[in-house]
């Protein structure tokens, strides 16, 4: 019982982390039907630059203050790369074959990683524990300030941008963009300006997540994108592709089935399997709702046009 | 007199290999044979062996991007997992060939296993397909940005499991890999082994070739093309996409198991590291940079990007010290950083890669 | 006369849409069956319906005196039905002499080893393939463009083409998807005639248009499908004087 409760608690955590870098997916699939592979980089730029903040502030201001500043600042850093990412990779294509932006995004995806390569070198950085650490014990599961942290800004991330989705004039050009681009554009709508704006969102929600996941490991690294990424996609198809509410339960549900997976595999093969194979549930789990329910957890069921 | 026009005898060329023209042009085929053979010494005389080894891996990636240029070209299905068929090529090589299922499993194979190169090609090119099929099953439904993000952790479970399976039972030897395998011809080591590789090599890679090029005008290829085309229309037509984009996966797959199971034996050593995702991206880059669909724009891909990183490894680091007085970029950062640049702009400027199919079709209908 | 193909009772929705509502209709071999209606009226998706490319949610479909189950629509191909598309699907960078070739696809048998190995029957069997698909596309009236592009065809040629592509399956049917859409009146008359001669070559044709002058000029009998319901069938002058088509058509009022 205390293993999975701890686990939940774990798989809480990263999933919080999972839904927002899945939002930033899903919205732009949305909106252009195209996966941002270097999504998952933006994620990487986001920890790093607000280590370097971090870094840089050093003990001059209390914990909390620098922890802020630093988010601030990589959240505009990464808001900046967005739109640039867009504009000179996906913007130019937006009439090419499938296949196309696609590998641009993988190109663009490579550049990132070798640019963060070289401001940051290849090591590990410790990321300073700036959050609160004490742990709390409820009913045997430990619980940290971090995690706390974690779930509760993804959870007022997310209620912010359902509101801006929902309510707001913005919310609305984009739901239209999305619908239909060309009848969008008749009634008034600039498609290329909310198209560089969902870019420039998702971002900064990526630049969040690269911060706490950044706080929770305690450790950063240019190459800690990708899988992160493949994960996020992976949750934000199980929730269903192009739905903001999905995007978030698959995240969720995502980082429950992971951490109950690395909990609970070595007793249930035996001990032949150990929670090295943790990273292995994910990839599971995306193959068996493409080929079970391909469209997702809460996305309508889209059959081709012919 | 006329002169003399390389694309020309190169197109050629590739009617012979595909047997259109068998009688057509004797000398055309005498002289680029002469060339294949005598290629490894101008190399490896004039500039030494590690231009010698360069070079095989030259021919070691046409093979491999020619097998992915099945899937991804012809079929178009954008499989970015590729590299893990390579690995299941390699890794059945190694353990056929090397003492470790001996250290492995004492009782059962002491002393391990030393098979021959030709007795495990076969297997590693059967298992290989094996593993394509598999992977292809549960993706046929997708489209193609779906089937790419699938294939991609498709190919990251293999990298994991060749990781993880040294424990309980050793069968991989995890991160630390595989060493002690024997050379693709036993004896033959050093120089005298990277020109026996070179030319193995060369001749399973024009066997590879001929086959790509024989299935490329077939009833299979046509409809390979007609799927990445249409895939709604090639149903229409009659075309049983499920069993033809398997086959795809499954031929796609055995090439790379070749090409694996002599990497293995050429480098008689294996660890995960070398199948990661970066190396599928990087056979992707040969296939998209030579042009998807064309069999001699792919294996014009495969050359450039060995011979080109390899270029940068000599050139890179002595020229910044020389222009700037100190490394800015070390060279694997620099070639890395030139694939992303040169994927985002050949997409942007030449989508089609440096030989489009069409163009080729093209310049056959003026000759014909 | 026997009966080609019959529907009985066919439906089909989307979500709480129904676009077909229980049509049932008969071909008979040899005619040319004309199938119209306002826009909306699930003409697109009988067909697809028809061709395996959707499933339906309910009633039986014969052809040829068996059962189409939920058939795939290679296996639709297969038992005899080609069709062509509303929005043309070509295979854009194949020329239109592999386009047909492909059309063939079923016509041929030769497997991969025997591609790989060019064995003699495969060889011939090529040869074959090629020259039918050439004769086709001179039947379709576009011989001298074997070796261009489709996608860099005329909008009236790829028309042909894909009508070609179609014929290379040997089909019993031939389901024609608006196939005088964006054609002058030129191009039009050319596809009557070209419609004509198939069937006079032995090819049973099901046609949706929205030409109605091509449709009652062409067809031996219409069926009309009004908001997924078929309203009218009969031979096309007194489908033309039915009330209720006038009404679909003109939007009378109800009562």
């Amino acid at each position: 019982m205390e293993i999975f409760l701890q686990q939940l608690v774990n798989g809480l955590t990263l999933g919080s982390i999972y839904a927002l870098v899945a939002l930033g997916y899903t919205m732009v699939y949305g909106i252009l039907g195209l996966i941002n592979f270097a999504h998952g980089e933006i994620v990487m730029i986001g920890a790093l630059s607000a280590l370097a903040v971090c870094t840089a502030l050093g003990n001059t201001l209390p914990a909390p203050l620098v922890f802020m500043i630093g988010l601030c600042i990589a959240t505009c850093v990464c808001m900046a790369l967005g739109w640039a990412v867009e504009r000179i990779a996906y913007r130019p294509l937006r009439n090419a074959p499938r296949l196309a932006p696609l590998i641009t995004a993988i190109g663009v995806s490579m550049v990132l990683q070798q640019v963060a390569m070289l401001f940051w070198g290849r090591s590990y950085h410790a990321v300073p524990a700036l959050l609160p650490s004490s742990i709390h014990d409820v009913l045997g599961a430990r619980i940290g300030d971090v995690q706390i942290v974690i779930m509760l800004a993804a959870a007022i991330a997310m209620i912010g941008l359902i509101i801006l989705v929902k309510r707001t004039r913005l919310g609305r050009a984009m739901r239209a963009v999305a619908e239909n681009p060309q009848v969008a554009a008749l009634m008034g709508v600039d498609a290329d300006r909310i198209i560089a704006l969902t870019f420039v969102i998702g971002s900064a929600l990526a630049a969040l997540a690269g911060v706490l996941v950044s706080a929770n490991y305690g450790i950063a690294h240019y190459q800690m994108g990708f899988l992160l990424g493949l994960k996020a996609f992976t949750a934000a198809v199980l929730g269903g592709i192009g739905n903001l509410g999905g995007a978030m339960l698959g995240g969720v549900l995502l980082g429950i089935i992971e951490a109950m997976g690395a909990g609970y595999i070595g007793d249930l093969t035996g001990g032949f399997l150990g929670s090295n194979y943790q990273d292995v549930f994910s990839f599971l789990v995306l193959i068996a709702v493409l080929v079970f329910r391909p469209s997702g957890l809460m996305g309508e069921k889209i059959s081709e046009r012919a | 007199m006329n002169k003399i026009k390389p694309t020309r005898s190169l197109l050629t060329l590739f009617a012979v290999l595909r047997g259109d023209a068998l009688r057509k042009n004797h000398l055309g085929i005498v002289l680029i044979a002469a060339a294949l053979i005598v290629l490894p010494f101008i190399v490896g005389m004039g500039i030494g062996n590690a231009w010698m080894r360069m070079l095989d891996f030259a021919v070691l990636y046409v093979m491999l991007a020619l097998g992915l240029n099945i899937v991804v070209g012809f079929a178009g299905l954008l499989d970015l997992g590729y590299i893990a068929f390579y690995a299941v090529g390699a890794y059945i090589y190694a353990l056929l060939a090397s003492p470790h299922l001996g250290i492995a499993f004492p009782a059962l194979f002491p002393g391990g296993m030393h098979w021959p190169l030709w007795a495990i090609l076969p297997i590693g090119a059967v298992v290989a397909g094996i593993f394509g099929m598999l992977l292809g099953a549960p993706t046929l439904r997708l489209r193609g940005d779906y089937l790419a993000i699938v294939t991609l952790g498709f190919g990251e479970i293999v990298r994991i499991f060749l990781n993880n399976l040294n424990t309980p039972v050793n069968f991989t030897n995890g991160p630390k890999g595989i060493s002690g395998i024997d050379p693709l011809v036993p004896g033959l080591l050093g120089s005298n082994g990277l020109y026996a590789a070179y030319y193995i090599f060369v001749v399973l890679a024009i066997v590879i070739i001929i086959v790509t090029l024989r299935l490329e005008n077939s009833r299979l290829g046509r409809a390979w093309v007609a799927i990445r085309e249409d895939e709604i229309a090639a149903k229409a037509c009659g075309i049983n996409t499920r069993n033809v984009k398997l086959l795809a996966f499954a031929l796609g797959a055995s090439f790379g198991g070749v090409a694996g199971g002599l990497f293995a034996g050429f480098q008689q050593f294996v660890s995960p590291e070398s199948f990661g995702l970066f190396e599928s991206v990087m056979v992707l880059c040969m296939v998209v940079l030579g042009g998807m669909g064309n069999v001699p724009g792919v294996i014009l891909g495969a050359v450039v990007l060995t011979v080109l990183p390899e270029v940068f490894r000599r050139w890179a680091e002595p020229m910044q010290i020389a222009l700037f007085g100190k490394t800015f970029i070390d060279p694997e950062s620099l070639r890395l950083l030139m694939f992303g640049v040169a994927l985002i702009v050949v997409m942007r400027v030449r989508p089609m890669g440096l030989l489009p199919a069409s163009r080729r079709k093209a310049e056959l209908e003026q000759h014909s | 006369m026997s009966v080609l193909l019959s529907a009985s009772n066919v439906a089909k929705h989307f979500g709480g849409i129904r676009a077909l509502k229980d049509v049932s209709l008969t071909i008979n071999t040899g005619e040319i069956y004309g199938l119209i209606g306002p826009n909306g009226a699930g003409k697109t998706t009988f067909f697809n319906v028809v061709t395996g490319l959707y499933q339906r949610d309910g009633g039986d479909i014969t052809f040829d005196g068996h059962a189409l189950h939920a058939a795939s629509p290679h296996e639709v191909a297969l038992a005899g039905i080609a069709r062509t598309f509303q929005n043309i699907r070509l295979f854009k960078e194949m020329s239109a002499l592999e386009n047909v070739m492909v059309g063939l696809h079923t016509q041929s048998r030769s497997s991969a080893i025997g591609a790989i190995l060019r064995t003699a029957a495969t060889r011939k069997e090529e040869a074959a393939i090629k020259e039918k698909s050439l004769s086709l596309l001179a039947y379709v009236g576009i011989e001298g463009k074997a070796n261009i592009r489709s996608a860099s065809l005329s909008y009236g040629d790829q028309r042909r083409l894909e009508i070609a592509r179609a014929l290379a399956m040997a089909p019993r049917l031939l389901a024609l998807d608006e196939p005088a859409a964006g054609m002058n009146a030129i191009e039009t008359a050319g596809l009557r005639t070209l419609i004509e001669k198939i069937r006079t070559d032995g090819v049973t044709v099901l046609l949706i248009e929205h030409d109605v002058k091509l449709i009652m000029g062409l067809c031996d009998r219409v069926a009309v499908l009004d908001h997924g319901e078929k309203i009218a069938e009969d031979v096309p002058g007194l489908v033309q004087r039915d009330p209720r088509v006038i009404e679909a058509y003109l939007g009378v009022a109800h009562e």
